[in-house]
């Protein structure tokens, strides 16, 4: 981060974790304090915070796949479909399989999906960076094609299955705590670590920023575009595997229905532009939070779910005008020079 | 000339994160005269104008129209107030008929539709009072550069402008259409419009202006009456106290022509060429010696070092390098053959904005590393204070954004990323482009200095001067043809290399 630290409102996150921290309240005053409630049942912690937390594992998964590739000026709108098929892979290999309830079988099937959600990745990434096709229309193909590819693989029915090696993806706990927000913790670690500790995020922003500018500078930027793509596949790939694993179900047709846009918006709310260039995960934590704690306000305030949408919109666009550099600059009350400059000339 | 200036701006501050643009500065200007506004890059000039045009919010200070105090929130206040401008890059719609860009905002209507023959005959006036006899309705991008920068005016007119701002507006011009241009500013200047001219060209200036404003690093120098001034007067206000970047610059680097009886070029091209680029052309360049690529604009100059830098791929002919044949596919394969390329076009092909000094000065050596293997923070730290210090980048803070530098800082740091990759041969297009004396002064003197420590410097300037005072070798290029190659013996000048342009190699 370089924005000069003149005080927390010039944060760009200030206005994001201010929402949450909103929401979190408005929630704690509507139920009387139930809503920070936690309590700890056969050594599993349970409440309306670990509630978002699980929710939001699979939201946050696809979210840092997109925060990738919006910041090389991408957009993928396919994540949707590939949660789809990531579901419908493993569901339909498990049940086909003799033994549904064997570990190696759930390893094998989530081995499969994810293989193929990779897949998925590259060949988005292939129309993107070699053939050249805009991200918006590359993606696009594949959501469109996603859920009939899903359609065909069940076969056209929601395929149910019990397996309780399975079911640890998105109902488990480990230590107490979900296993599907400790899968997301996981690579949220990995991503922040990959792209801040080797040069992976330096080079996307340059990418995002002046695509030819990195090229005469001999960024290989075919590759960084291919690569964040391929790990914006395999994200939504997992988040599927999750979101499969809540239901024991497989829904072509609904499973991660929308959650390309809920990402996108989370990347938004993060700080993160859709112009590409600087990105920050942290942003689109905060966003994926802020998503997941407006969804259960809903339901905790007891908000009609007639204005459910409205609702959403309203706080959304309250997030993002604020946050924006026309407000920004009216709300920052003095400008502070952080260096002064050098006035004589030393030649 | 009246007594009472038509604008008055007194005490100006603005700031930016990280940089005091403007400091305290007063400047006016009086109607029915020609006000240069000169200073180096980063200077303050463009930030001046957009603080008079509304652009910019200021600080500290007021500023005065007509005797009253105004505020601008934006460039079309100030328009109504008669204050307009003609931008540098000239802001017209080249798509659009030439009545349609003059009356574009201010189109008469009638029955709540624009009345477009009105239209033509009130664009038709306003292009008479700059003596252009053009068909209103013809296609823009039907004239010439010059005729463009001519209806930018008359748009700028349209308006009734008291104060006429032209920022740059002969850069693009050959002489005889900034002879065209100036008749137009005498004319206007004579029926009373007060005139504020930015330029570069010393000679234009000294030319066009009645009177000048100099600023240094944001601060005013002074104002003075144009006969008062000597060029050499003028340029040293500009640069500051230190003469001595000035009188280097007279001084020429001494060339040595490099020793290479039985040496192998470093890089040879034969029968080098691209469709729609570049004809074949043969070409040898050796390690410590700087060759110059002489040309007027569009002669092929650029493309055929994009060819040597991977830019483009060549499609005929070859390339050795290191006594190697090769085929360069992108910039990153020339790269790793130690060649780098700055390109003429610092904003789209070089800086990468948003990211700080840091960041754009380790970004070619990280891309050569890969994304895999971090450059370690101590040797990025090495690297970019080195340079910060060797190229004196100023303000000299790794972590500001390059977009907050001015031009001639950010072409240290491009010249800094491409130093720090250890080339050993560099091809430099255009690097001393709009920027200042000083800034050219030690660009000048590190190249000499890199070809005598053994790099091989490809030097391409639109300047014959610059060309000449630094080149082992001039190699001459027209309409996409190399036409001659000559050895810069001491005797050759500035007008025997013109004689060739134009001769296309026949002269001399």
């Amino acid at each position: 981060m370089t924005a000069p630290k003149t005080g927390l409102l010039r944060s760009p996150l200030f206005w994001p974790l201010a929402a949450l921290v909103l929401l979190i309240v408005a929630n704690t005053v509507a139920t009387s304090g139930k809503f920070l409630t936690l309590r700890i049942q056969d050594d599993h912690i349970y409440g309306p915070l670990v509630d978002i937390l699980r929710n939001g594992s699979s939201l946050l998964l696809v979210a840092l796949g997109m925060t990738l590739v919006i910041a090389t000026r991408g957009i993928d709108l396919s994540v949707g479909a590939v949660v789809a098929i990531a579901g419908a892979v493993a569901l339909t290999r498990i049940a086909s399989s003799p033994n549904p309830g064997s570990v190696s079988t759930v390893l094998s099937a989530i081995g499969v999906a994810l293989g193929l959600c990779l897949l998925l990745g590259v060949w988005n990434g292939f129309l993107v960076s070699v053939v050249g096709i805009q991200p918006i229309i590359a993606t696009l193909i594949l959501m469109t094609a996603g859920r009939g590819i899903a359609m065909l693989i069940t076969g056209g029915f929601i395929t149910t299955v019990t397996s309780a090696p399975f079911r640890i993806l998105g109902s488990g706990y480990w230590l107490g705590v979900p296993v599907s927000a400790l899968i997301a913790t996981l690579v949220f670690a990995v991503v922040a670590v990959a792209t801040r500790r080797t040069a992976l995020g330096m080079l996307v922003e340059s990418v995002g920023i002046n695509p030819e500018a990195s090229r005469m500078a001999g960024v290989r930027s075919r590759s960084i575009i291919w690569t964040v793509y391929i790990a914006c596949g395999l994200f939504a790939g997992l988040a599927g595997l999750i979101i499969a694993s809540n239901t024991m179900a497989a829904d072509a047709n609904n499973a991660g229905l929308f959650i390309e846009l809920d990402a996108i918006l989370a990347v938004v709310i993060g700080g993160t532009s859709l112009a590409g260039g600087k990105f920050s995960l942290t942003g689109t934590l905060v966003g994926v939070l802020v998503i997941q704690t407006l969804s259960a306000t809903v339901t905790f305030v007891g908000i009609p779910p007639t204005v459910t949408p409205l609702f959403k919109a309203v706080v959304v666009i309250a997030v993002c005008l604020l946050q924006s550099p026309k407000a920004q600059a009216r709300l920052a009350a003095r400008r502070q020079a952080t260096v002064p400059i050098v006035s004589e000339v030393t030649a | 000339m009246t007594d009472e200036p038509v604008v008055k701006l007194r005490g100006i501050s603005i700031e930016f994160p990280g940089v005091k643009a403007l400091q305290d500065v007063d400047f006016r200007l009086f109607p029915g005269e020609v006000h240069a506004l000169m200073g180096e890059n980063g200077a303050g000039k463009s930030t001046l104008i957009k603080a008079l045009t509304g652009v910019y919010s200021v600080d500290a200070g007021t500023i005065e129209v007509d005797g009253q105090q105004v505020t601008f929130s934006g460039p079309a206040q100030a328009q109504a107030h008669g204050v307009s401008t003609v931008y540098q890059e000239v802001n017209l719609c080249d798509n659009l008929s030439v009545a349609e860009n003059v009356m574009l905002g201010h189109e008469p209507r009638r029955g709540g539709r624009i009345d477009w023959r009105a239209a033509r005959r009130e664009a038709r006036t306003y292009l008479a009072r700059l003596n252009l006899d053009i068909d209103p309705a013809s296609s823009l991008s039907a004239h010439s550069l010059a005729v463009r920068q001519l209806v930018a005016i008359s748009r700028a007119m349209v308006v009734d402008a008291k104060v006429l701002i032209l920022d740059e507006p002969t850069s693009s011009l050959d002489a005889q259409e900034v002879e065209q241009l100036f008749g137009v500013i005498r004319g206007l200047r004579d029926s009373g419009v007060a005139i504020l001219f930015v330029s570069h060209f010393i000679d234009q200036v000294f030319t066009i202006s009645d009177r000048m404003t100099v600023l240094r690093n944001g601060r005013l120098v002074g104002e003075y009456m144009t006969a008062d001034l000597t060029r050499l007067d003028l340029v040293s206000k500009m640069i500051g106290g230190s003469l001595r970047v000035l009188e280097s610059l007279e001084e020429a680097p001494k060339r040595s022509v490099a020793e290479r009886a039985d040496a192998t070029p470093y890089l040879r091209a034969i029968g080098l060429s691209r469709r729609g680029g570049v004809e074949p052309f043969d070409l040898d360049l050796y390690e410590g010696e700087v060759v110059g690529l002489a040309g007027l604009l569009g002669s092929g100059r650029t493309e055929l070092a994009r060819l040597l830098a991977g830019a483009d791929h060549a499609d005929g002919g070859d390339l050795d390098v290191a006594g190697a044949k090769v085929r360069l596919r992108s910039p990153a394969a020339a790269m790793a053959k130690n060649i780098t390329y700055s390109s003429e076009d610092r904003k789209a092909e070089g800086l990468v904005g948003d990211l700080t000094v840091r960041e754009n000065i380790v970004l070619a050596v990280q891309a050569e590393r890969g994304w895999m293997r971090r450059l370690p923070e101590k040797r990025a730290d090495e690297i970019v204070d080195r340079y910060i210090q060797v190229l004196d980048i100023r303000p000299p803070n790794p972590n500001l954004p390059v977009k907050n530098l001015s031009g001639g800082n950010q072409q240290k740091v491009l010249l800094a990323r491409w130093l720090a990759t250890a080339p050993r041969l560099l091809i430099l297009d255009e690097p001393t482009r709009g920027i200042d004396v000083g800034a050219k002064a030690e660009i000048q003197r590190l190249v000499a200095e890199l070809a005598r420590d053994g790099m091989s410097v490809l030097f391409i300037s639109a300047e014959l001067e610059e060309v000449l005072r630094l080149s082992h070798r001039i190699v001459v290029m027209r309409d996409r043809r190399k036409v001659a190659e000559i050895v810069n013996d001491g005797d050759v000048t500035t007008d025997d290399v013109v004689a060739l342009i134009a001769s296309g190699g026949q002269g001399r």
